[in-house]
């Protein structure tokens, strides 16, 4: 896994907001098929980091690349068309409120595809059947409990076949049966899609269960501090800070 | 998605076969699965009808080519209709990625819901229209009358509002709304004065323009139209805002501390309107007077004064009187329903916008209709 070539490098990037740098001098690399963890405490620019990543937020310097293309140095219509490679389940799910589950997932497809009525649905059902949803195909996204949202989300995020997935804050919100559950699910859709999985977050089972790679953020320092899998960093990181993180430690200062 | 096991496999229509063997029946896939070229053929439900029932359906992928989820989607119809037939499924000889992945689908076809029928009973319409209705009503007067109470608290000084909401509510109805109503009012007036004009010179009445602009502004036009403007300006952005906050889970927050949502929201919204909407219906007044004197002196042989004086004679006060009245009540009846709209709204963006275009028509159709009912009483008390 670790010689797979790289499928996202982030390099030199720093994040701002107006004058307020979020973070600086930022450089990480994903591998084809890894499930990569943009990890750090709350505040510390994961979610903007991700925002960069799938073209919400220009990066004030530096460059992203996809397969070795520099994402924002392309022009619009470029961009979206690597975008579509990309499937993101938000945070809350954000499906859209005024169209059933069914819908939310069908019109990436009829936006971007040229099949027909049919072959959409199928996909559709399909879509949702892989994340256990297909009962729910004609609820409306209010009638969902936030777990169900989250996975009516995913079945979206998979609707056009992506080869990159981003996640931010799978878990959160939901309890430690659902979440753990959800994890699974995203190992198996990683090993039945072959697609790359990009993670924010800070749960720890769930950064432990599945990520096999990562980036810790520091809100301090405004930048990486360490790089490697949540387990190697638990075990090997020589960095105080990311060792009583991940050990769910308070930070304490050594007497002597 | 994935490279293809032989160059020769590349750029081949997905293709499939089902071959029986002693053991039962093999389904051979072959080609590139690939969903969005929209050449993924379908499954037929009864492709496996002639093979014998508890037999094993097998696959044979030995000559697939790259495949995403197209060919999961057609597993799924083949597994579906393999179980429907009561076959077994042995699906050792796909790929692991796709057995994974067809191991996340259920095998049996759901069940779809029933959908409600609606059925034509109008009898049943009525009645649940009629106690909606009543609900409304009924949730509106709650309303009103908490509110009122939070205002009776509010004159003793003890109300649990905050000046700084009051403040921000009196601008956005009050100073932000004085173009509009300029404009609306001079032209109703100009308007009034040109048909006036037209019909009044036929019997060299001309001065009585002014009594027509005068009676018609003071008693009617200059208080329905301003209330009019206010229920689309400030009744839509009232329940657009609320409707909004309810999305948020913002007002559940504040009853869960125990503000009330009558004193903290509805009561700085409706007295804002009720404080503004009198002065702007007498500003409305005179800005209309102004548009009809134009006209007049453009198009008649009036004089400044002579309309100034001719007004003053056909307009008493209590004409303003009975204008500014309505004003205040219009101002309740706006601030009333578009909050309450706004209460009741889903959560959901489309509900946001279905609870402005709501309190707007509301608003609109309650402003005239209450104005009739004025109509009526002045009528019947001889005003």
């Amino acid at each position: 896994m670790s010689d797979a070539p790289a499928l996202l490098s982030v390099r030199g990037v720093t994040l701002a907001f107006g004058p307020k740098v979020i973070q600086h001098d930022l450089s990480f690399t994903v591998r084809r098929g890894s499930i990569f963890a943009v990890m750090g405490g709350s505040g510390c620019g994961k979610s903007t980091v991700l925002k960069s990543m799938i073209g919400l937020l220009r990066p004030a310097a530096g460059s992203i690349l996809v397969d070795a293309e520099d994402y924002w140095a392309a022009t619009e219509v470029r961009r979206t068309e690597i975008g579509r490679r990309f499937g993101v389940l938000f945070q809350s799910g954000a499906l859209w409120s005024a169209m059933s589950v069914g819908e939310n997932v069908a019109l990436p497809l009829r936006m971007f595809t040229k099949l027909n009525e049919a072959a959409i649905q199928r996909l559709v059902r399909l879509k949702l059947g892989l994340v256990g949803m297909e009962n729910a195909i004609d609820q409306l996204p209010s009638e969902l409990s936030g777990g169900m949202r989250k996975r009516a989300g995913l079945a979206r995020a998979l609707a056009l076949d992506p080869d990159v997935l981003f996640f931010d804050e799978p878990s959160a919100g939901l309890d430690p049966i659902t979440s753990s559950r959800l994890d699974d699910l995203i190992l198996q859709l990683r090993d039945g899609l072959g697609a790359t999985i990009v993670i924010v977050s800070h749960e720890l089972p769930s950064l432990f269960a599945i990520a096999d790679d990562g980036v810790f953020l520091d809100a301090g320092t405004k930048t990486a501090i360490a790089h490697g899998s949540p387990a190697w960093l638990r075990d090997n990181c020589p960095d105080p800070q990311v060792e009583a993180f991940m050990r769910r430690e308070r930070l304490v200062e050594k007497a002597g | 998605m994935r490279t293809p096991p032989s160059p020769a496999a590349s750029d081949r229509a997905p293709a499939w076969q089902v071959h029986g063997s002693e053991r039962g029946a093999v389904l051979v896939v072959t080609g590139n699965w690939i969903a969005q070229s929209g050449r993924v053929p379908v499954f037929p439900a009864d492709g496996l009808a002639s093979v014998p029932a508890r037999n094993t359906l097998g696959f044979d992928s030995a000559d697939l080519g790259r495949w995403d989820s197209g060919l999961i989607a057609f597993l799924w119809d083949a597994e579906r209709a393999a179980v429907a037939a009561g076959l077994k499924v042995d699906t050792t000889a796909l790929p692991g990625s796709a057995r994974k992945l067809l191991g996340l689908l259920p095998d049996r076809v759901a069940e779809p819901k029933p959908a409600a029928r609606r059925r034509f009973r109008p009898l049943a319409w009525v009645g649940g229209g009629t106690i909606d209705l009543l609900n409304e009503i009924g949730a509106l007067s709650t309303l009103l009358a908490m509110t009122a109470a939070g205002g009776a608290l509010a004159l003793t000084g003890r109300a649990r509002m905050r000046a700084v909401d009051l403040l921000g509510n009196l601008r956005d109805a009050g100073p932000s709304a004085l173009a509009i109503v300029s404009t609306v009012n001079f032209l109703i007036g100009a308007i009034l004065a040109f048909v006036g004009a037209v019909q009044l010179r036929k019997f060299a009445a001309d001065i009585y323009v002014a009594d027509l602009v005068g009676l018609a502004l003071v008693r009617e036009m200059a208080a329905v139209m301003t209330a009019i403007i206010m229920a689309g300006r400030t009744g839509g952005a009232y329940a657009a805002r609320i409707a909004t906050m309810q999305g948020n889970e913002e007002i559940d927050a504040l009853q869960v501390i125990g503000i009330p949502v009558s004193d903290y929201l509805v009561l700085p919204s409706i007295l804002a309107l009720v404080f503004t909407m009198p002065f702007l219906y007498l500003y409305g007044c005179l800005v209309g007077m102004l548009g009809g004197f134009v006209v007049s002196f453009a198009m008649l042989n009036i004089t400044g004064p002579g309309y100034l004086n001719e007004t003053l004679k056909a307009v008493p006060l209590d004409q303003f009187a009975f204008g500014f009245v309505k004003s205040i009540a219009f101002a309740i009846l706006i601030g009333v329903t578009s909050c309450q709209i706004g209460l009741k709204a889903g959560r959901s963006a489309a509900d946001v916008g279905l609870a402005a275009t709501r309190a707007v028509v509301t608003g609109i159709v309650g402003v005239i209709a209450l104005d009739a009912i004025f109509a009526v009483l002045a009528d019947a008390a001889g005003l």
